[in-house]
């Protein structure tokens, strides 16, 4: 037993004295300088020069561009300085305490899984090589695949989606798919879903050309089954579903929701954006869903990226494994292979196997922890949610709508409507405070269902010091709402950037998507 | 490790008991299981998961997993001319070195305070794109190139209100499978013939299919054969004629010599970025753009976050934030355009830094060398006895079909030789283009040496021909 012989090496109580750094950096193109260059390119050989000259004289004058992209010209150096500001104006995960940004697991990446990635034996893989030379490639997508059936209880799984959303739309066309098969596919054209599962749950399945029916919330947060009974008919075609749903409630009727799905010919698919707090605790098949998806990027550690490249790695039961995308990878045991033969498949969401760095990193992440370790980082998600539940509910001015008296599983849907009445202080201007103190804080996705809302999602990842200090920073800026709203209404002031002028990005004569756009419109 | 020992894991700081403890006092529970009392208990999973065995030691894991890694053979140990929409170019480090900061790395969904530098970095992807493409517009890259034309012809049966579109049957399978299950069964497509000889657009075919009920058409160019289709003018003054949009998908990396989509009547052109210095990563390197006219009718009719420029509180500083927001699914879910989630913003930012790198000049210069390079390839492989390269009598790019239906083998038997010298040779289109018989598609970028090449071209007459090889290189 080692001595506790340290003492606590900052008090918690305080918030940093942050400050963000703040280049004032220009946009690339005011960089240029005629002339400079950042790399060179290989040249072609002489002889080949020889045999062939210069290779564009081959185009047709039709076919030939005639002035040069207007690129910037900057020397390697200034482009590296460039980014790397950019970089360090930038919070990522690793450097915050990224808990305020509810529904999205921002947990720890491990390093280690990095150094996998830029490996030549994943980064160089053509997806077409010989099948005998990605053995090792295969191999992992075929590990996570039986991995995750163990986690869903699930029978196959496809890494095909490049995102929750893409699987989304991979389980509606397969709801589509299957009801075309039976003859169906033209009198089914409903799908159910609720308001605190994600957006894309309604939107995705929009696309597949269905009629989109949202439940909403009863007195206790969960979708209301009287709502779903009146909304079931001959003409469903299913379910999409978050559990628990965004508000950290787990719906204990869940298979009540599925069984009266399927009474009625429909299919059902779970929603595993939120699967963080249930790892081990209960699955997919108990509830009797017919497909579910997890993101590799949320709940199995893959990094965020600024939004992508991603994975929503798509599982279904038996009986819909033949209408999965194609290829899915197979064993005998000792070797693996390719399948694209499914009778009844969709075809494809994305191009080839999906995004196979993030599959690795689940496969390294799922490896590190084990069956137990898997357990132990949704119990201690579900550990800090309910610590962090129990301080913000002590704050003033928030609250926790819904389940009172309840614990919530793995993260918290609160609101800042009594802030708001009784200081004129919104969400979006704690947001632009609690910038001041390193910390990021996101409201809710629309419609604003909870008034002011706002979401905190701990994970296993942070320190209960850690989220102690977060809490630090939401009582001072509640402080300072009291006392002085102007101060966090006219936020941020040690951020990157001030008060940001939103009214162009909405006239369609003032935004500008692109620097030359800006030119245009701006500059002239 | 003792058992006491074993339930501290590092990547879990709150693991630790007596911190558990404390939080758990706090909390005012005695075991975390009471967390779960809303569970009923049919509902949970009462077994442990059968997985294996943690690998608890960061050692131990990294000597399994590279153990499984090191069974793949990658394109720095043989010599690669697969590409078909994934390819292989050169990664310049600094792309590197920028994509894997943890700030860009394990970012998110900040916003445009504290994660400016996303914001900018992104809205300067959209504007070194929009140079190269020559359009206004481009958004914030989605999953990939079948992802983005399966938008754009979406975007097209919005902006025209009609619901078929033309597909020319040289588009990439793999991205015509996409399209058929995005568009099914809301909008109807239709594959529109090529000339047997060029590759290029039959444009009676096309005639005979317009209608006023067509979206738009969608053509590859270069196209997934590596041809360069010479219509485009053509092409598009028959959609427009018909009231229908010009759809033209495009590898962005030949925009350097050849002439840009826009400049030929394009309004939607797509594509994929991961040529832009991405790794092929078995496929993961992708991202899909899509790009338009700065025209309401058009912006209002993406999917995908726009990041646009705007001012602050604070004189000369610059701010950034979403165009259009309320046209997305995050803000009116299904009567949003489509949807918008995660995509692949970390390649749309190595992009940036690849295309800032090489400047007009090197996006020229390296467009020159991949044309010398493949004309080298087709020219020397045309030496081979019953080998034809190119295929199709056109211009082409990087890309090109060589035939082999004149030297008795197949495709299989030749790419089999290949892989004993340690050569992966192109892909196989026998399944997907059968008209074409024993033939595939090669990719030659700049990373291949003259020497590359010549090794490829004796390696293809072995496998062909028993004949001296002499006659074919002179040996370099």
């Amino acid at each position: 037993m080692v001595e506790d012989n340290t003492t606590a090496h900052r008090n918690t109580d305080k918030v940093r004295n942050f400050h963000q750094a703040k280049w004032d950096e220009p946009i690339i193109f005011e960089l240029h300088t005629k002339g400079e260059r950042g790399i060179e390119v290989p040249d072609a050989e002489k002889e080949i020069e020889d045999q062939i000259g210069d290779g564009v004289s081959a185009l047709p004058a039709n076919l030939r561009r005639i002035k040069a992209p207007a690129l910037p010209e900057i020397s390697q150096m200034r482009v590296l300085k460039h980014f790397l500001r950019l970089s360090q104006h930038c919070l990522g995960a690793d450097l915050n305490v990224d808990i305020g940004q509810g529904t999205c697991t921002m947990k720890y990446s491990p390093k280690i899984n990095e150094v996998f990635v830029r490996m030549p034996e994943v980064a160089d893989l053509h997806p077409w090589q010989d099948k005998e030379t990605v053995q090792g490639a295969l191999e992992i997508i075929y590990k996570v695949d039986t991995f995750l059936r163990e986690i869903s209880g699930l029978a196959q799984f496809t890494f095909q989606p490049g995102g929750g959303s893409a699987a989304i739309l991979a389980m509606a066309s397969i709801i589509y798919a299957y009801h075309e098969s039976r003859g169906e596919a033209r009198e089914r054209d409903e799908i159910i879903t609720t308001i605190f599962s994600h957006p894309s749950d309604a939107a995705a399945a929009a696309v597949k050309g269905f009629k989109m029916i949202t439940l909403y919330p009863d007195e206790d947060g969960l979708p209301d089954v009287e709502a779903l009974k009146k909304a079931l008919s001959e003409r469903t075609a299913g379910l999409l579903i978050t559990n628990p749903e965004d508000t950290g409630i787990f719906n204990p009727k869940i298979d009540l929701f599925t069984k009266l799905v399927h009474e009625v010919g429909g299919l059902c698919g779970y929603d595993q954006a939120n699967a963080n707090g249930i790892l081990g605790i209960t699955r997919a098949r108990e509830a009797d869903f017919d497909m579910c998806f997890f993101n590799l990027h949320k709940t199995f550690s893959s990094p965020h990226g600024c939004g992508g490249p991603a994975v929503g790695a798509l599982g279904v039961k038996g009986k819909l494994k033949n209408y999965l995308p194609v290829p899915i990878v197979e064993s005998n045991g000792k070797n693996y292979s390719v399948n694209f033969e499914l009778p009844n498949t969709i075809g494809k969401v994305r191009a080839y196997f999906g995004v196979f760095p993030a599959v690795l990193r689940a496969y390294a992440w799922i490896m590190s922890l084990g069956s137990d370790g898997l357990k132990e980082a949704a119990r201690v998600a579900v550990l800090n949610n309910n610590y962090v539940l129990k301080k913000i509910k002590g704050l003033r001015g928030a609250s926790a709508p819904y389940a009172e008296g309840h614990h919530r599983i793995e993260q918290v849907r609160y609101s800042w409507k009594r802030l708001m009445e009784e200081t004129g202080v919104t969400t979006e201007d704690v947001i632009c405070r609690m910038a001041d103190f390193s910390f990021h804080l996101w409201t809710s996705h629309h419609p604003f269902v909870v008034p002011e809302p706002f979401t905190v999602e701990p994970t296993e990842s942070y320190s209960k010091d850690e989220l102690d200090e977060y809490i630090s920073g939401l009582e001072r800026v509640v402080e300072e709402a009291y006392e002085n709203p102007d101060k966090v209404k006219k936020a941020p002031y040690n951020s990157v950037v001030h008060k940001i002028d939103t009214s162009t990005l909405d006239d369609p004569k003032k935004w500008a998507i692109t620097w030359r756009a800006y030119l245009k419109k701006h500059k002239t | 490790m003792s058992e006491k020992e074993k339930g501290i894991h590092p990547y879990i700081p709150n693991s630790a008991p007596e911190i558990k403890a404390k939080m758990m006092k706090e909390i005012g529970i005695k075991d975390i299981e009471e967390l779960y009392d809303d569970i009923p208990g049919h509902l949970r999973f009462h077994e442990k998961l059968n997985l294996p065995d943690a690998l608890s030691s960061e050692y131990a894991l990294k000597r399994h997993v590279e153990k499984i890694l090191f069974k793949n053979i990658s394109c720095k140990d043989y010599l690669n001319f697969l590409g078909g929409g994934c390819w292989q170019h050169y990664v310049p480090a600094i792309c590197d070195e920028i994509n894997q900061r943890s700030e860009f790395l394990t970012a998110y969904a900040g916003e445009p305070y504290e994660d400016h530098g996303r914001f900018q970095a992104l809205f300067e992807y959209e504007s070194v794109m929009a140079e190269l493409l020559d359009m206004d517009v481009v958004n914030v890259p989605t999953y990939d190139w079948c992802q983005a034309v399966s938008t754009s012809i979406r975007m097209a049966g919005r902006i025209t209100g009609r619901k078929e579109a033309l597909v020319s049957d040289t588009v990439s399978p793999e991205r015509l499978m996409a399209i058929r299950n995005y568009c099914h069964p809301v909008m109807a497509v239709e594959l529109v013939k090529h000339d047997p000889r060029n590759g290029v657009m039959d444009l009676d075919d096309l005639r005979s299919k317009m209608s006023s009920k067509t979206a738009g058409i969608y053509f590859e160019n270069p196209s997934f054969l590596g041809f360069i289709e010479h219509q485009g003018e053509l092409i598009s003054e028959i959609s427009h004629s018909h009231g229908a949009l010009c759809l033209v998908g495009v590898d962005p990396i030949s925009l350097g010599v050849i002439r840009p989509p826009s400049q030929y009547g394009a309004d939607i052109v797509c594509g994929d970025i991961q040529g832009l210095g991405v790794h092929m990563y078995f496929g993961g390197g992708l991202g899909g753009f899509i790009a338009t006219r700065d025209e309401e009718k058009y912006v209002m009719e993406y999917p995908s976050r726009l990041f646009g420029i705007t001012k602050t509180a604070v004189d000369g500083e610059y701010g950034f934030g979403d165009v259009a927001y309320e046209r997305t699914s995050f803000a009116e879910r299904e009567e949003g355009k489509e949807f918008v989630g995660t995509h692949a913003a970390l390649w749309g930012i190595t992009a940036a830094v690849y295309l800032s790198l090489l400047g007009p000049y090197g996006i020229q210069k390296l467009d020159r060398v991949i044309l010398q390079k493949s004309q080298y390839a087709m020219k020397n492989l045309s030496e081979i006895k019953g080998v034809r390269a190119p295929y199709f009598d056109s211009p082409h790019f990087k890309e090109f079909v060589v035939d082999f239906n004149g030297t008795g083998k197949t495709v299989e038997e030749i790419n089999e030789a290949l892989l004993s010298k340690n050569i992966f040779g192109g892909i196989s289109l026998k399944a997907e283009f059968p008209e074409l018989g024993e033939s595939a598609l090669y990719c030659v970028t700049e990373i291949h040496t003259k020497e590359d090449l010549d090794h490829l071209v004796r390696s293809i007459h072995e496998s062909v021909n028993t004949e001296d090889i002499s006659s074919v290189v002179k040996k370099g």
